[in-house]
């Protein structure tokens, strides 16, 4: 299943491993996506650790990671065509793979009927 | 007052159709009591007459560098600028223009200012560059605090070459950041083990080619070196005419090109205002601090420049920039193109050569002054001479028979009383045989 | 005898019929679309002609360059073309109103021009000996006077290069002062308004601080109260800009101050409008501990395109023994340049060195003269002038433009949001874009940041009142356009630009910044 925090990242989570990406409304927020910076793979990240950048030409905006884990790939064809995050921000635009360290940190997301409506309330 | 537009009747006219009975109602926030009543005690506007001679009889208690036989250099460079460039950069245009934001009519900034990146790539040998810093010595110091951030290291390695300022201000900086650095001992002579000082903790190794004292450094193994230890190599350059006549810091293996711009395109004025060169390669772009301009089309598929990867900036980053800096130095940099432009490739490597070979003559001239020994086996326009006494008296006794005769190094080093009996000597294209011999014959007199 | 030669050219224009018209080439008019000079330049021309070289054994020690420079020469006559033809594409303050708030783009004064052009000034080396440059000393400490005397401070540091360089310059000294103080390690916040200038968290972070933002109060400015909850023994500095970003006066700054400063903190004061404010109030007393005065913007050294700048920072009384090196002091009543921190005496703790030399000399000249030429007088009423004409603005402006605070007195700068255009369909960007059209530069956008979509009109004090009269006029008719419904006319504009709105996103997406060979 898909969680989705209030920062608006997105997190797939299957046999121990999580994708994490920005949301639909993240990415129309922000605007034609220019550059993303990545994390470096084998890299360990905290719940809450920066975890990657992403750039439109006016704003810079930082995702962070939403559970615990190492890195254990990271989406490569974003370095080269970023507006892939702007086309599709929760298929082929995700940013990383987690190997998720404490699994318990995935019950608090919200699940995409309750994430949709915290987008209306904003 | 002659830069004022409105007459009194205006003032009125405007304080009534805002609703207030006088100027000091539009400061009624101004706490009370701090509005200025008394007189600051500064004199009353003048007309451009008295201005003049008040400004004139200031600048006639200076001596020229053009009025004299001129062998001052250590940094900034007396070189001919072609008329043209002061003219154009005079034009309202460029000079009464803001940064370029509006970029549909700011064309002309934004296009010399791709014109300057691609100059500065080219001569320096690297991929990209910026469009400029405030100077030499503040390029220096955002090479150094970028190489921190591309290695995650926190030390920086500074040859005993760099210019003992630049020395300065990137220690002040590494020292109010929270790097740390690592000063070689000043090095009049072209000896230094700097490769011992790389280790795996080195951010940067900062060397400057031709050196403060005037030798020019083989990079290449210095750069070999940064790399085998995963540091940088940064690259410094006081005198850009020498890019002509030398191999390019970039061919050689530099990271990091920070550099002085001056001798192209600007005057001496004191020492400012200059412009930074700052370059690198395009794996390092998104740490290169200051402004760059990239090519794009408009909304009908012209051509056109604009303002880009601004996200590295302070005014979007905030804390989280490359760097604070947001004006540079945009005129400077004009007059840098222009001057390069109408030097060419042609023009600039037969300035060079004219540079080396008035600095070949000197140094043999001077050479023949008994008691002087010239420490340099290779220089481009610029050597260091060891006289037979105090290098700072013998340098005023030459400035008292009219000649400026180069830096005493004590100047810039007055807790070192070893190199006391240095002067660092330049010649350019504006230096004479005339000049020459003016000078050594005036060296053998006051030794 | 009937001259047919002569008859046969029309004196009068023909009616016109039809506007769509196009040239053959790409030129239109006296507007010329000009190549870069990697397209026309040649490596083999040289716009200017040196003597020969003499032969000399060469002293390069076998690093002579191999790599080709490849850079183009242009002859004069085709160089004075291509920077004539791209100056044109510019806007400039000499063109017309230029009414960038916070950027203060008032009238250049050639006199200054000439002054920093006299071989005095700008024929003189920073290292030629001090005997020979006593003219260049006395300069600056007769700036350094007029600076200290107009602000009220105890010291100066000159040789900032431009604004944010004074900034780190000011911060340094307030470090410093805190380790002399014990603090340093103790002291690691910054206190910053949300409105701020991006350099003032930007040169915080430069020196390792934490930034915490203090929000605005309804009314625009800071609230005294909610600074001094944030106060305590590990705040270092609070950053201010006063008047601040949104054009107004700081009310409550003296109790600001008082609370800073009892809390053991210093009050670094960003002085980006100080030309609202110069000679009409003093800054020291105001409990300011450091500024950095704006020379290219409230002494009108020109902005040249985005620099020079030169940012020189005045010190109280407690900072005043950590200014840099470079620094003035003055000896049996003449002015000693002091360049080297071992000459220090007791009571002068230099912190280091922020640039190489001296700082930006030519810019002390052309402050000094627009100084000497305004008088106290004139700067006075230069003060008093802008903030007259950016009221004059505002009230023409405030039935048809909605401002974020309320209908209040703005200082030099008035700002408005962007509530009377959202309905519309208008954006500030739209509206920005349509002012190029009317002829004028657009004020500054979306700053600050805690504005919805910001404009910030600074007029500056070199405008006459028919000139803002039109600038009014020229506003008012594009918000009515806006709200007759006319979105599609601001979507496109600018229309009679030399370029149309530029595509951003592929110039960050695929950055070409420099020329390279066609492959």
């Amino acid at each position: 299943m898909t969680g989705y925090t209030r920062d608006h990242e997105w997190i797939a989570a299957a046999g121990g491993e999580a994708t994490v990406g920005i949301s639909h409304y993240a990415q129309d927020q922000l605007g034609d996506v220019v550059f993303v910076e990545l994390p470096q793979v084998g890299k360990q990240l905290r719940k809450g650790d920066v975890a990657a950048v992403v750039e439109s030409v006016k704003a810079a905006s930082e995702v962070f990671a939403p559970v615990s884990g190492e890195v254990v790939a990271v989406n490569e064809t974003l370095t080269g065509d970023p507006a892939l995050v702007n086309r599709s921000p929760e298929g082929d635009g995700w940013f990383m793979r987690l190997r998720v360290t404490d699994p318990t940190e995935l019950e608090g997301l919200m699940d995409e009927a309750s994430y949709k409506a915290f987008v209306d309330t904003i | 007052m002659r830069y004022l537009p409105q007459t009194d009747a205006d003032r009125s006219a405007m304080l009534a159709r805002i609703g207030v009975p006088d100027i000091d109602a539009l400061f009624a926030d101004v706490p009370k009591g701090k509005l200025v009543t008394d007189p600051h005690g500064l004199p009353r506007g003048q007309g451009e007459i008295s201005v003049e001679r008040h400004m004139n009889r200031l600048a006639a208690k200076n001596v020229a560098a053009g009025s004299v036989p001129f062998f001052v250099g250590a940094g900034a460079y007396r070189h001919h600028v072609p008329a043209s460039v002061d003219h154009l950069i005079q034009r309202s245009e460029f000079l009464t223009s803001y940064t370029p934001y509006q970029p549909e009519i700011s064309q002309g900034t934004l296009q010399t200012l791709f014109e300057f990146q691609t100059q500065v790539a080219l001569l320096t040998g690297m991929e990209v560059a910026n469009g400029g810093m405030y100077d030499g010595s503040t390029a220096t110091a955002e090479a150094i605090l970028m190489a921190r951030r591309l290695t995650g290291r926190a030390k920086a390695v500074l040859s005993g070459g760099l210019h003992p300022h630049y020395r300065d201000v990137a220690e002040t900086i590494s020292r109010m950041s929270g790097g740390t650095h690592e000063a070689m001992p000043p090095a009049p002579t072209a000896e230094e083990d700097i490769l011992s000082r790389i280790d795996d903790q080195t951010a940067c190794v900062v060397v400057q080619t031709p050196t403060f004292y005037g030798h020019l450094v083989d990079l290449r193994p210095i750069a070999e070196a940064c790399h085998a230890k995963g540091a940088l190599l940064v690259a410094v350059v006081t005198e850009v005419v020498s890019l002509g006549a030398i191999e390019s810091p970039g061919a050689q293996g530099a990271d990091i090109v920070a550099a002085e711009g001056q001798s192209f395109g600007n005057p001496l004025t004191f020492g400012g205002p200059y412009v930074g060169l700052l370059a690198t390669r395009d794996k390092f772009i998104r740490q290169l601090p200051g402004r760059l301009t990239g090519e794009t089309v408009d909304a009908a598929g012209e051509r056109g420049f604009v303002l880009t990867l601004s996200t590295r900036e302070q005014h979007i980053r905030r804390e989280k920039a490359t760097s604070n800096i947001c004006t540079s130095s945009g005129l400077c940099a004009l007059a840098f193109s222009i001057h390069l432009t109408l030097l060419g490739s042609a023009g600039l490597a037969k300035l060079a050569a004219i540079n080396h070979a008035n600095a070949v003559r000197l140094a043999e001239v001077l050479a023949t002054v008994k008691g002087i020994r010239v420490l340099n086996d290779t220089f481009f326009n610029e050597f260091t001479i060891r006289v037979p006494g105090n290098a700072a008296e013998i340098v005023e006794k030459l400035t008292q028979r009219g000649i400026l005769g180069g830096v005493p190094v004590s100047r810039l080093e007055p807790d070192r009383p070893d190199l006391a009996d240095l002067i660092v000597v330049a010649a350019t294209e504006l230096t004479t045989a005339d000049d020459r011999s003016m000078f050594a014959a005036a060296l053998a007199e006051v030794l | 005898m009937l001259n047919t030669a002569e008859r046969s050219r029309p004196t009068q224009p023909a009616p016109i019929s039809a506007d769509d018209v196009e040239a053959v080439g790409k030129a239109r008019g006296i507007r010329n679309e000009e190549p870069l000079i990697f397209e026309v330049g040649r490596a083999e021309v040289s716009g200017v002609d040196l003597p020969e070289p003499e032969t000399v054994t060469s002293r390069l020690g076998g690093l002579e360059r191999k790599t080709e420079l490849g850079l183009p020469g242009l002859s004069e006559p085709e160089a004075l073309r291509h920077y004539v033809r791209l100056s044109k594409q510019n806007y400039a303050i000499d063109i017309n109103t230029y009414p960038l708030g916070s950027c203060t783009m008032k009238h250049n004064a050639r006199l200054n021009e000439k002054m920093a052009r006299l071989p005095g000034f700008g024929d003189i080396h920073p290292l030629q000996p001090l005997s020979t440059v006593q003219g260049a000393v006395d300069l600056m400490q007769e700036l350094s006077h007029w600076l200290m005397t107009l602000t009220g401070m105890e010291a100066i540091a000159l040789s900032p290069k431009a604004g944010a360089h004074g900034e780190l310059c000011g911060m340094m000294a307030i470090k410093t002062a805190l380790a002399a103080r014990g603090e340093d390690a103790t002291r690691t916040t910054v206190l910053a308004p949300q409105s701020a200038h991006g350099t003032n968290p930007a040169t915080a972070a430069v020196l390792g601080y934490r930034i915490e933002s203090i929000p605005a109060r309804a009314d625009g400015t800071v609230d005294p109260e909610v600074v001094k909850a944030k106060l305590g023994p590990h705040v270092a500095a609070i950053m201010l800009t006063n008047p601040n970003t949104c054009g107004l006066f700081e009310p409550d700054i003296i109790a600001i101050a008082d609370a800073v400063h009892a809390a053991g903190a210093f009050f670094y004061c960003d002085g980006a409008n100080l030309n609202a404010i110069l000679g009409k109030v003093r800054p020291g007393e105001l409990g300011v501990d450091a500024m950095h005065i704006n020379l290219h913007k409230t002494l009108s050294t020109p902005h040249g395109g985005g620099g020079p700048g030169s940012g020189p920072v005045v010190l109280s009384a407690t900072l005043a023994p950590y200014a840099p090196v470079p620094f003035i002091r003055m000896e049996n009543g003449a002015p000693v340049l002091i360049e080297e921190s071992v000459h220090a005496l007791e009571g002068e703790q230099p912190f280091g060195r922020m640039t190489a030399f001296h700082g930006q000399m030519g810019m002390y000249v052309r402050a000094l003269a627009y100084l000497l030429s305004h008088g106290e007088d004139g700067v006075k009423s230069a003060s008093e002038t802008a903030v007259l004409n950016a009221n004059y603005v505002r009230v023409g402006l405030r039935d048809v433009m909605t401002q974020p605070f309320g209908d209040r007195i703005c200082m030099h700068e008035a700002l408005f949001d962007d509530r009377f255009l959202e309905p519309h369909g208008v954006t500030t960007l739209d509206f920005a874009k349509a002012m190029i059209d009317e002829g004028y530069h657009p004020m500054t956008m979306y700053f600050p940041l805690v504005v919805h979509g910001a404009l910030l009109i600074e007029p500056t004090e070199s405008e006459s009142k028919e000139s803002l009269d039109q600038f009014i006029e020229t506003m008012r008719g594009l918000a009515a356009r806006a709200k007759a419904g006319d979105a599609a006319s601001f979507k496109t504009a600018p229309h009679f630009a030399p370029r149309r709105r530029l595509d951003e996103t592929r110039a960050a997406r695929q950055p070409r910044l420099r020329w390279r060979p066609a492959t």
